[in-house]
């Protein structure tokens, strides 16, 4: 086993698939030595600063049979390419009665903890989890990031990689040779009987953090990382709950209409796991503001490993 | 010029197919069998024939929510179109689109957009496809006066003359986006300067000159053939009907306007020259209507014919398999 970086892993994911397939490409504005080194300037494709036309591009390039990688960076960059994102890439293959695929997989970068205020730390997964018609990864650990990315490039429809800056620099084990994770698999992270606490990308640290504390207190917390948001494995989700009657969802996004909500209701729209439930289940999220620059303001609004204990104490009770 | 009789008389024939087509959708949307909204392309006709006739078929368009002309020229099937403006399952989007969506990735049509100037990007990625092929195949873009002010215009078109992409943006001046005059809304005399400004060929062509429209698509094609870039074509033109044919709707264009135009009518002027160089008799014209008539009458009947899509495909096709 080696350890490389969360970055690392998706630099590989890249290079192997484009290896593997010719009509793979890339385009971003800023195009990575090392593939253009490997692949050169027409499949890694450096573009002038137009989101919402690369972003296009790519749709008409997938639609003509190429499998084309667009790196906004951070997600923040995407939302010049509303347009292209949620009136083309969404919808094309269904509004146009599923004669074409479009093969596409956007990078984006989110979350905080860099100081870097409103605009650039963000992660709005659930307003393009509410389009019909993007798939959308959010890997927490090295190895889940190499698989997932492998999956999403090989998928045939348009996939939303999202990608937390927290753990560009996290270090993990993984395999020498080639593996993949599939879309649409949760992974236990850590098994328990307790509580279940979901964790998304970042929070899955923190609630293992967390979980690792309650321990020392005699509490058995179960961490689920769901991996996938679209489609999302609550089978998993529900299994567990129904396991140990009490759920915790924290995220680094804001709770309003977000991940973590679909999260619970997920859970307590189904009949066997609303029975199962022993408390109301509890979303850990960030405040509902924009984030602020200050440390000490941008620390407290987002949650971390204390906020899921407080968390979890509080369906316990 | 050297088209020859029989292209001049199969252009006509496609003109005389969209009008025809359009005038029958929107009666069929008068009588309420046809849902949404239908834009006519009355009076454009040459621009999409003439651009159509110069390119294979494995060449790409992209089209605009006034759409059925461009697909008519690119050589879609009648009966499928009318089956997706009926909302049928036999439809090209199996009855999940209507006359904004209508695609056939077959023969290279990759859809009418609802988004005025969101096709543009699309088209601009498929010439990147085509250069990377490196096939000669050439990717076009139709859309309006009305979408050459907006952003994703400019960036495709400052990325096209950047990486010499294959790609033919043909802007479709019909004189108003809506009711607002593009004189209004643009802040050159002509579009076409705008292709200068991004260092590619900007040409004004005569839009209801189906040979002029040919002619010039068809340098542009060669140019983008031959790996020398875009080409931006302003094909200056007028749109006969309102901006759709939902009634009520204000139409401010001057009438006498309209008249002038309709003086200019680019199937008329056709049938006129070619009955001046005795390639066609009034006889032949009235043939080649005739059959039209049937041709569109038979899409209309297997429109209705066909079964409305049965309710659990309306869960089908959000993803690829
Ligand atoms: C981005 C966007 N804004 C507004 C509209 C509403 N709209 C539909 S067609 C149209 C006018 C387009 O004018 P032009 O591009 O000149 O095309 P034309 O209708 O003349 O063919 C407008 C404003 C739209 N569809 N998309």
């Amino acid at each position: 086993m080696r350890q490389i970086s969360y970055a690392t892993a998706a630099n590989e994911a890249m290079l192997e698939e484009m290896r593997r397939d010719p009509k793979t490409i890339y385009l971003a504005t800023d195009a990575p030595g090392p593939l253009v080194k490997e692949f050169g300037t027409k499949r890694v494709l450096g573009t002038p600063i137009t989101e919402a036309t690369f972003t296009g591009m790519a749709i008409g390039a997938a639609g003509s049979g190429y499998r084309p990688i667009v790196n906004w960076s951070m997600v923040t960059f995407s939302f010049v390419a509303m347009d292209q994102i949620v009136n083309q890439a969404s919808k094309i293959h269904y509004m146009f009665g599923g004669q074409a695929k479009f093969p596409i997989v956007f990078r984006a970068s989110v979350g905080g903890g860099r100081q870097l205020a409103a605009q650039h730390s963000q992660s709005p997964y659930s307003m393009f989890m509410n389009l019909a018609g993007l798939k959308m990864i959010l890997p927490s650990t090295p190895y889940d990031m190499k698989g997932l990315l492998k999956s999403a490039i090989r998928d045939d429809n348009p996939v939303i990689s999202f990608e937390s800056s927290r753990l560009m620099g996290l270090r993990g084990e993984i395999p020498d040779e080639e593996y993949i994770v599939p879309l649409g698999k949760a992974d236990i992270k850590r098994e328990g009987s307790d509580v279940t606490v979901v964790a998304l990308a970042w929070m899955v640290h923190e609630a293992l953090a967390a979980a690792e504390t309650l321990q020392q207190e005699g509490l058995s917390i179960e961490v689920i990382d769901p991996r996938t948001l679209v489609p999302m494995d609550v089978e998993t989700i529900r299994a567990s709950v129904r396991k140990t009657g009490r759920l915790v969802v924290a995220d680094e996004a804001g709770p309003t209409a977000s991940a973590a909500a679909e999260i619970c209701a997920l859970v307590t729209e189904d009949p066997a796991t609303f029975r199962a439930l022993k408390a109301p289940v509890k979303r850990v999220c960030a405040l509902q503001v924009p984030i602020p620059y200050s440390p000490q303001l941008e620390s407290y609004v987002f949650p971390d490993r204390e906020k899921i204990m407080a968390g979890v104490r509080a369906v316990l009770q | 010029m050297s088209l020859t009789a029989q292209q001049q008389l199969a252009m006509l024939r496609t003109r005389q197919t969209i009008r025809r087509f359009e005038e029958r959708a929107s009666d069929e949307f008068q009588a309420g069998h046809i849902y949404g909204v239908v834009h006519c392309y009355i009076g454009q006709e040459a621009v999409a024939v003439g651009i159509c006739s110069a390119l294979r078929r494995e060449d790409q368009i992209i089209s605009t929510h006034r759409g059925h002309g461009h697909c008519i020229a690119k050589g879609a099937d009648l009966k499928r179109m009318m089956a997706e403006l009926y909302g049928r399952a036999t439809g090209y989007c199996k009855g999940k689109g209507g006359s904004m969506h209508i695609a056939d990735f077959g023969i290279g049509m990759l859809g009418a957009n609802g988004i005025v100037a969101g096709g543009i990007p699309i088209i601009t990625g498929a010439g990147l496809a085509a250069q990377l092929d490196g096939k000669g195949r050439v990717a076009v873009s139709f859309f309006g006066d009305g979408a050459s002010s907006a952003g994703s215009f400019h960036e495709s078109l400052n990325i096209a003359a950047l990486w010499k992409l294959p790609v033919i943006y043909v802007c479709e001046n019909n004189s108003y986006g809506v009711n607002m005059p593009a004189s209004d809304a643009v802040s050159v005399k002509d579009v076409a300067e705008r292709g200068t400004a991004y260092g590619m060929p900007g040409i004004v062509v005569d839009g209801n000159d189906v040979l002029a429209v040919y002619e010039a698509a068809e340098a542009a094609v060669r140019r983008a053939r031959a790996g020398a870039g875009p080409t931006l074509l302003e094909c200056k033109t007028y749109r006969w009907r309102n901006h759709t044919e939902i009634k009520g709707i204000p139409d401010s264009r001057p009438a006498e306007e309209l008249a002038v135009w309709k003086e200019k009518d680019p199937i008329a002027r056709l049938v006129t020259q070619l009955k001046t160089q005795r390639l066609l008799t009034d006889e032949d014209w009235t043939e080649m209507d005739a059959a039209i008539l049937q041709e569109i009458e038979q899409s209309v009947a297997f429109a209705r014919e066909s079964p409305f899509p049965p309710l659990e495909t309306a869960l089908e096709d959000v993803f690829a398999n």
